[in-house]
């Protein structure tokens, strides 16, 4: 096929770029008439930076971060929009070791579970204020991001104020293990390759992971300059249908190892295709040569993993919200309703007769098990999609779910 | 009001394009600029500065961490805001295009701290320019160095006149449409393959 669109894509250096990446480097993209151009980023501000002025029409972003943009919390913000969602799942809260000692002492188990973890880290934290010890300093990638929100999130159902009992700070992704190794930060929730190194360097230990905190939860997405989607119909369709193919082949475990070769290479990660694996298996080494296998960990396709549900948004919006990034008003939520487009994703996939969610939004935390729903023609699996409190979000009732939420 | 009564961070890894911002600055007449090439301890330092403008290289990867310390004024006692306001799009694009960008405290008027942006944005310009003419000297004169080594091995092996050998080379590279330093670095790569010893 000749090409008849070229697009600009914006990246950064993580794991989860991969679908977009494979999307360009392995023919997806051009098979649909797309010139794909990548350009590899330092930082999300300058991803935001640079898709407000047009250098990039679509970026791999953190899943709030187009909210954040739509919302105007950021600097030089622009309305952008989320068509595709680029998986569910893939990062790990790590640790020192010394807090892992600390936190093992009160009970935590090399076992991911997140309760008992969170328990123990509690039990950690008020033992270091009765002896007048600094608070524990927990690093994130962004303030509008997955990490932040689950970090919290976690912290605030075992007890622990994410605002009082702890500092929470912003290191890049590729920092993170060597912050932690200098003892500059204690802990941090980020995504793969940059957990695994950590472990890999006997730096750190794997607690948690986003895949049993809020399970098959979203993470990045594909974000689009309205304007540019509004202009290019067209390129936009050709764009989602091939990145569809590529999440496809990303997630077919006969491809692992031509996926972590691509992602390998020195203009995507640079990091040894080794420690690309257990993004893709599940299978993650936690440390302290303890091995686990994580159910869903990342997935880059399954379970309607690039579908841009409305209640993804709108969890990310009531946690803006929880924790003072901005007031609930209608405006806002109007505003936060608008701006994942599952009718986008669903005009651009239908010529493919691929099996499709027939509701934008869904009740998170509903589905206990993997649930197969009817829809247009093949079947298709959700879920599990719960979190690890047990609390349901009904997109429906968001004034209740505001109201009922506590900092700690 | 006088110019120099603005207080300036400048946060660049780069040293050289650091000093030659901090040059620009002084030059117009700021006298109270600061160049930090290190972001470690940054919190404190902006503390004890107080900038009144800081000016970061978009190829810093801590513009996130920086962005978020400056949006939580615990850190920087005065909210600090990214200059280039939504209004003003040419200098927005100018800022991205030559890989700058500025923030200020709060209420600092913009006719005031325009030029100071576009000081940076045409000296962040003009060092990427230097950096490319280097660059493109620098290969160039690898080049002549390469063909020089080639032309000896035509010479030595084939016994050409230093004018033949060089004709040769160009012949070549027409033909095969190369450019006659790719044709001598594949000639200087082949001598050396059948030559372990290295004598050429």
């Amino acid at each position: 096929m000749s090409t008849t669109h070229e697009i600009t894509a914006g990246f950064m250096p993580l794991f989860d770029s991969a679908v977009l990446v494979a999307a360009g480097e392995m023919g997806f993209a051009a098979r649909e008439g797309i010139e794909l151009k990548l350009q590899r980023e330092t930082s999300w501000a300058n991803i935001r930076d640079r898709i407000a002025i047009g250098h990039f029409d679509v970026a791999h972003m953190l899943g709030p971060m187009p909210l954040a943009c739509s919302l105007g919390l950021t600097p030089l913000a622009s309305e952008t929009i989320v068509p595709f969602s680029l998986g569910l799942g893939g990062n790990c809260v790590t640790v020192s070791n010394a807090v892992w000692d600390g936190i093992a002492a009160h009970g935590a188990s090399p076992d991911l579970d997140p309760a008992r973890a969170g328990q123990a880290l509690g039990a950690l934290i008020h033992e270091r204020a009765s002896a007048g010890r600094e608070p524990l300093r927990f690093a994130v990638v962004h303030p509008h991001s997955g990490h932040n929100y689950e970090l919290r999130y976690w912290l605030a159902a075992c007890g622990i104020d994410p605002d009082r009992d702890i500092e929470i700070v912003i290191v890049p992704p590729p920092f993170m293990a060597d912050a932690l190794a200098a003892g500059r930060i204690d802990g941090y929730c980020v995504g793969e390759p940059w957990n695994s190194a950590a472990v890999a360097a006997g730096t750190g230990q794997i607690v948690t992971v986003k895949a049993l905190l809020w399970r098959n939860s979203p993470e990045k997405v594909i974000g689009v300059r309205k304007v540019w989607a509004e202009e290019n119909p067209d390129a936009l369709a050709a764009l989602l249908r091939a990145l569809h193919h590529s999440a496809r082949w990303c997630q077919d475990p006969a491809n692992r190892g031509d996926l972590a070769a691509l992602m390998a290479r020195p203009e995507f990660l640079g990091q040894p295709e080794a420690i690309q694996m257990p993004a893709l298996t599940g299978r993650l080494q936690l440390g302290g040569g303890v091995e686990w296998n994580v159910e869903d960990f990342f997935l880059p396709f399954d379970k309607a993993a690039n579908f841009p549900w409305k209640s993804h948004a709108l969890w990310f919006y009531t946690q803006m919200v929880r924790w003072g990034q901005l007031p609930h008003t209608p405006q806002n939520l109007a505003i936060a309703r608008d701006c994942y487009r599952p009718d986008l994703y669903r005009s651009a996939l239908k010529p493919l007769r691929v099996a499709l969610p027939g509701a934008n939004a869904k009740v998170e935390g509903a589905l206990k098990t993997a649930t197969p729903v009817g829809s247009a023609g093949a079947s298709l699996v959700l879920g599990p999609d719960g979190f690890f409190d047990g609390q349901i979000f009904d997109p429906d009732r968001i004034d209740a779910y505001v109201a009922g939420q506590k900092r700690a | 009001m006088l110019a120099g009564s603005l207080t300036i961070l400048v946060i660049d890894e780069n040293r050289i394009r650091a000093s030659i911002i901090e040059a620009g600055l002084r030059d117009a007449g700021h006298s109270q600029v600061t160049v930090v090439h290190d972001v470690a301890g940054i919190a404190k330092r902006i503390a004890e500065i107080e900038p009144d403008v800081i000016v970061i290289d978009l190829e810093n990867p801590n513009r996130d961490m920086l962005e978020n310390m400056f949006q939580l004024s615990r850190a920087v006692k005065r909210p600090i805001a990214m200059f280039v306001d939504r209004s003003d799009r040419a200098s927005i694009e100018a800022a991205v295009d030559a890989g700058v960008s500025a923030y200020v405290v709060d209420g600092l008027k913009k006719e005031r701290i325009k030029p100071i942006l576009d000081m940076a944005i045409s000296r962040f310009n003009a060092f990427s320019r230097m950096a490319r003419e280097l660059e493109e000297a620098r290969s160039e004169l690898e080049n002549r160095k390469v063909v020089d080594r080639a032309k000896g091995i035509l010479m030595k092996s084939r016994g050409l006149s230093e004018e033949a050998a060089y004709a040769l080379l160009r012949k070549t590279a027409m033909n095969q449409n190369r450019k006659i330093a790719e044709i001598a670095q594949s000639l200087v790569t082949a001598a050396g393959l059948l030559d372990p010893l290295g004598g050429e």
